[in-house]
């Protein structure tokens, strides 16, 4: 790791302050992907701007009929709120299964959505719900802030403060885990509200999170795994490593889309 | 039994320091005026080295020096040397290239070491590290072992032409032929043994520290054998001589083989200590665990079993290609050779084995044993085939089994091992009772029913363990004996230190040790202690792998406990004023046969202190004996492993859901802890099964170097072990022990791969069978179904 400069602001205001001084900064929102990186040495930021005592940055509350959670909250205070839970479990099942404990306990939304690496779990359901990400600057749907691997809508100097997911009637996660990084090798996420039919993937494709428009038709005809029966996407613009093949990751991504619905409607 | 003695399960005495953050780890000792090591490594897989210019780093904070190898060859530290000769079959001596432990001229695989910086600390030596410029010229580079040998393929040394270090070969080619004519069934099958990395959970380390008043240099490091590493370090790369050498191999934390290899890390750290004259600490970051660790396997298979029309096995034929990797590691040339042809028999009477072993260089980190070391691939091979040859010629696969175990001991296979105990029926009923085989069809409809496919799969493994009488390994090649040492320290008060030369790097041998010396002389288990991995305080060792220390390190122990106990009878006799052969030593005391006079065990020690009851003239006072014990042949351990998995159609995953392991390990000194190997063991032979491989590009980068992408066991990829235990005696040492240390990996992939094909009903599975894998199997399987009908 190289050295850097450590900042702890308390509000959004000085934060965004600090950011704007420092065009090197990083804001550190857990760190579980940055610390990591920059202890490889494949990062070097000139400081870095802690969110953790950022004050109106954490929590879980019902507004009307969304769920707000704050940027900071983690990914352990997502799953084990009783609020979520009640009202979306299938969004609380998402940061239930990433990583492991210490990253649950360190992680936090805002940090993985700012992130958007291409196998992070939060992307699908924020894509999956129709999530509005809250900035301290503008309001960003969901559809609009994923712009491609690694790469997010965010502008410089942009901070997330919440993101808030409209509550679906219907909604479910479903993960197939890389067996080494615990990541979403493929996950889908699927809701439906009212006549709002959304299906994203994590995980398979090349350029980060996406929809799969074909199965949102199939599933506005009739909302049942069986709607999907056979139905698979192309291997082109998925991703292919060592641990899967893009055929692979096509494949899971329509098992994983059935079992998602079949979850969400049982 | 006594609650300590052989056969208890006591708590592991190590465990309290262990557990408690108490241990001694080579990092964690601190010598005063300590400086740090970073090493500059090779980012290409084969490169010219152009210049190294060293001058920014030098004028970098904190630098005290920049080593490179050109200083190490003006210094005339000579090279790392690998111990063990190989003849090819033509009878030429290996082909075993320069390994300079600073690379000089070329570069031969990523993280090749090229300098190291030393610095007041670890963040300045790195941050001076990024300032040495190497300029290199890429070379196209070898990876691939099945490539190696290819007409055209990069010539990595000189001295090795088509990158082959050896042509190696065993058993009788003509007879092997012959009786594969006369087969009425023929199984041919094609296998990748997949590399793996390591992994210890303590990286290696090093710390040097040069005293110039004595002349004498200290080496701290992560070995399992710190007395061969300070033969190899003295009169190999003649770095001091072996009186001015001393290493300590403190706490270690794991080492699965990778840690008896003697490294350029370390002959840098003592050369570097002498030239700075400060201590030198080197401790290895993860990544370079990756890229430096001697790695295991890589073994690419033709194998052919020839059976008649009953099953009974006539031949078995095998050609490997055995990738040793950029240099020729510590003990890397028998792994492939002795270690695995000599285990191609299994459990079967087979009448004729030919197994040819190419071993080539590629441009990748060496590789060397790893748990199993040579075992684990011969079962796979072994195992592999004799599934597959029943399920092609409709025959149970424990049947085929059955019908050709060797069933009267001793047995002399055709390749070199002589088996001198088991009963292979035993471990097989036993197992298949417990796994309760009779309810798998059940059980398998029953899965069916969830969309799962169960399987089950069987691996009858043996081993030889117990390494090994010495005059048999030097007719092999071997550059060493491999017996072992012990010394026993009665103190005046009767407590009792041995020092052993075995090595402990998680084995629990302070318990398992001191159960012998308690059970032996009736002393309490608190009152006696363990010394080992030191060199100035245990004379000489061979240290610890291949299942050797209850076998061989015990063996040692023993025989100094019946010296000990023969100067103590001396010793009673004179204080109890008896003739010595009337004297009787039982449960702690001595006593004078048909009297009622007796000596407790801490009054005898003390007496032969302090010397007062007999003259110095008749005997000598003291009680402390030493021996050296040399196997009289290898131990045999053996088992059955039943696997059962449940793979989803739908994705490809494996789920283990059932594993049986009965293990017949001859003597069980504490069941606890043998239980603990067993599992350790099957779990990283789950790990090569189902998820671990080191893979390398066509360029020579390692793609898997790094958690992120290597991807280790976990609990949840293990089922809990229903675990059972046979018993047949090791005639070959004076407990009976065989060894547990490496069964479970031995057995295990084989278990795995038989269960997964058996669920999917395709024999084209490679390792590790991930679900990607598995599905692409049932998809060309559903294929090839499709076209057939």
């Amino acid at each position: 790791m190289y050295n850097f400069t450590f900042h702890r602001p308390t509000t959004v205001r000085q934060a965004a302050g600090l950011l704007a001084k420092n065009p090197d900064a990083k804001l550190l929102a857990g760190g579980h992907s940055l610390i990591p990186v920059m202890k490889q040495r494949l990062a070097q930021p000139s400081a870095l701007i802690d969110l953790a005592k950022v004050e109106g940055l954490h929590g879980v509350e019902l507004k009307g009929r969304s769920v707000v959670v704050g940027a900071m909250t983690t990914h352990s205070d997502v799953a084990n709120s009783p609020i979520m839970q009640q009202a979306l479990p299938g969004l609380a099942a998402v940061p239930a299964a990433i990583g492991d404990p210490q990253v649950r306990h360190m992680g936090t939304i805002g940090g993985s959505i700012a992130n958007n690496d291409p196998n992070a779990d939060y992307p699908a359901a924020c894509l999956g719900l129709g999530a509005t990400i809250i900035t301290n600057k503008r309001k960003i749907a969901a559809d609009d802030f994923f712009t491609g691997m690694f790469s997010t809508a965010l502008e410089d100097g942009e901070i997330i403060t919440k993101v808030s997911f409209p509550i679906a009637k219907k909604a479910a996660y479903e993960k197939f885990k890389h067996p080494a990084s615990g990541f979403a090798l493929v996950g889908v996420f699927v809701s439906k509200r009212g006549p709002e039919i959304r299906v994203a993937v994590t995980g398979a494709g090349a350029n980060g999170v996406f929809r799969v428009k074909s199965f949102e038709e199939a599933l506005k005809r009739r909302f049942a795994a069986k709607s999907l029966e056979g139905m698979t996407i192309p291997a082109t613009g998925m991703n292919s490593d060592i641990h899967a093949s893009a055929e692979y990751r096509a494949h899971l991504v329509g098992v994983l889309a059935r079992r998602a619905v079949a979850k969400a409607t049982a | 039994m006594s609650a300590t003695g052989i056969g208890a399960p006591v708590r592991r005495k190590e465990d309290l320091r262990f557990i408690t953050g108490k241990g001694q780890y080579t990092d964690d000792v601190v010598r005063p005026g300590e400086t740090r090591a970073v090493f500059v490594r090779s980012p290409h897989a084969r490169a010219r080295i152009k210049s190294i210019d060293v001058s920014a780093a030098m004028s970098m904070p904190g630098v005290i020096a920049v080593l490179t190898g050109a200083e190490l060859a003006n210094d005339k530290i000579g090279n790392l040397i690998c111990g063990w000769m190989i003849h090819s079959k033509d009878g030429s001596p290996m082909k075993m290239a320069p390994h300079p432990a600073l690379a000089t001229g070329t570069v031969n695989h990523v993280g090749d070491a090229v300098a190291v910086v030393v610095a007041e600390t670890k963040g300045q030596a790195r941050d001076a590290a990024d300032q040495v410029k190497v300029d290199y010229e890429p070379l196209p580079a070898v990876a691939d072992p099945a490539k190696a040998q290819e007409h055209g393929a990069q010539q990595i040394h000189e001295v090795a032409p088509n990158n082959t270090i050896y042509q190696w070969h065993l058993g009788d080619a003509k007879a092997t032929d012959a009786a594969f004519a006369s087969a009425k069934h023929v199984t041919r099958l094609d296998i990748v043994n997949n590399r793996l990395v390591p992994n210890a959970i303590e990286p290696r380390a090093a710390l040097a520290e040069y005293d110039a008043g004595a002349d004498h240099l200290t080496l701290w490091n992560t070995s399992q054998n710190p007395h061969v590493a300070r033969l190899v370090i003295a009169a190999f790369v003649g770095m001091a001589p072996e009186h001015k050498l001393r290493v300590i191999a403190p706490d270690v934390g794991g080492g699965f083989g990778s840690k008896i290899f003697i490294y350029p890390e370390e002959v840098i750290c003592l050369w570097a200590a002498r030239k700075v004259g400060r201590p030198v600490k080197w401790t290895a970051e993860r990544s370079e665990s990756f890229l430096t660790d001697a790695h295991g396997r890589d073994h690419v298979t033709h194998a052919e079993l020839a059976l008649d029309g009953e099953g009974k096995i006539l031949a078995l034929r095998v050609k490997t290609i055995a990738n040793l990797g950029a240099y020729m590691s510590t003990f890397s040339s028998s792994i492939p050779t002795y270690l695995y042809g000599t285990l191609l028999s299994g459990q079967y009477n087979i009448p004729q084995i030919y197994c040819e072993v190419d071993a080539v260089y590629t441009n990748t980190v060496p590789v060397d044993a790893y748990r199993g070391a040579g075992r684990p691939e011969a079962t796979f091979v072994v195992e592999r085939l004799v599934e597959v040859a029943a399920r092609e010629m409709g025959i149970d696969p424990p049947e085929l089994r059955k019908r050709n175990f060797i069933k009267s001991f001793p047995h002399q296979t055709p390749v070199i091992m002589n088996y001198d105990a088991g009963d292979y029926q035993a471990s097989l009923r036993k197992a298949m009772e417990l796994a309760d085989v009779k309810g798998f069809g059940r059980r398998k409809r029953e899965a069916a029913r969830h969309g799962k496919l169960r399987g089950i799969g069987y691996s009858t493994y043996i081993e030889a363990c117990g390494i090994a009488p010495s005059q048999a390994v030097g007719s092999l090649g071997a550059g060493v004996g491999l017996w072992e040492s012990a010394e026993v320290r009665v103190n005046p008060t009767g407590t009792v230190e041995v020092l052993t030369g075995s090595h402990a790097h998680g084995q629990g041998h302070e318990t398992t040790f001191a159960q012998l010396v308690s059970e032996r002389l009736g002393i309490p288990f608190e009152n006696v202690s363990i010394v080992h991995g030191d060199t100035d305080k245990v004379q000489f060792g061979m240290g610890t792998y291949g299942s050797r220390s209850g076998a061989v390190g015990m063996s040692a122990i023993v025989k100094a406990l019946d010296k000990i106990e023969a100067k103590a009878k001396k010793v009673a006799a004179h204080m109890m004023e008896a003739a010595e052969n009337d004297i009787e030593f039982k449960d702690g005391k001595f006593t004078v046969a048909g009297t009622d006079k007796s000596a407790a065990w801490g009054d005898v020690a003390l007496n032969a202190y302090i010397a007062h009851k007999f003259s110095g003239q008749e005997l000598e006072p003291g009680l402390k004996e030493t021996s050296f014990y040399d196997p009289t042949n290898f131990t045999f351990p053996a088992g059955c492993h039943i696997c059962e998995v449940e793979v989803d159609a739908d994705t490809g995953n494996t789920e283990i859901v059932n594993w049986t392991a009965v293990d017949d390990f001859g003597t069980v000194i504490n069941p606890m802890i043998v239980e603990g190997q067993v599992h350790g063991g099957i779990a990283q032979g789950v790990g090569q099964a189902l998820l671990e491989g080191a893979v390398y590009d066509k360029d020579g980068q390692l793609v898997s170097g790094s958690f992120m992408d290597y991807s280790m066991p976990r609990a949840h990829n293990l089922p809990s072990f229903t675990i059972g235990l046979t018993e047949t005696k090791s005639p070959s040492n004076p407990l009976g022990i065989k060894g547990c240390g490496e069964a479970g990996a031995i057995a295990a992939p084989a278990a795995v791969i038989n269960a997964i094909t058996d669920a999917i009903g395709s024999e084209q599975v490679l390792m590790p069978a991930t679900a990607s894998t598995v599905w692409a199997a049932l998809e060309r399987a559903n294929v090839a179904r499709q076209a057939a009908e």
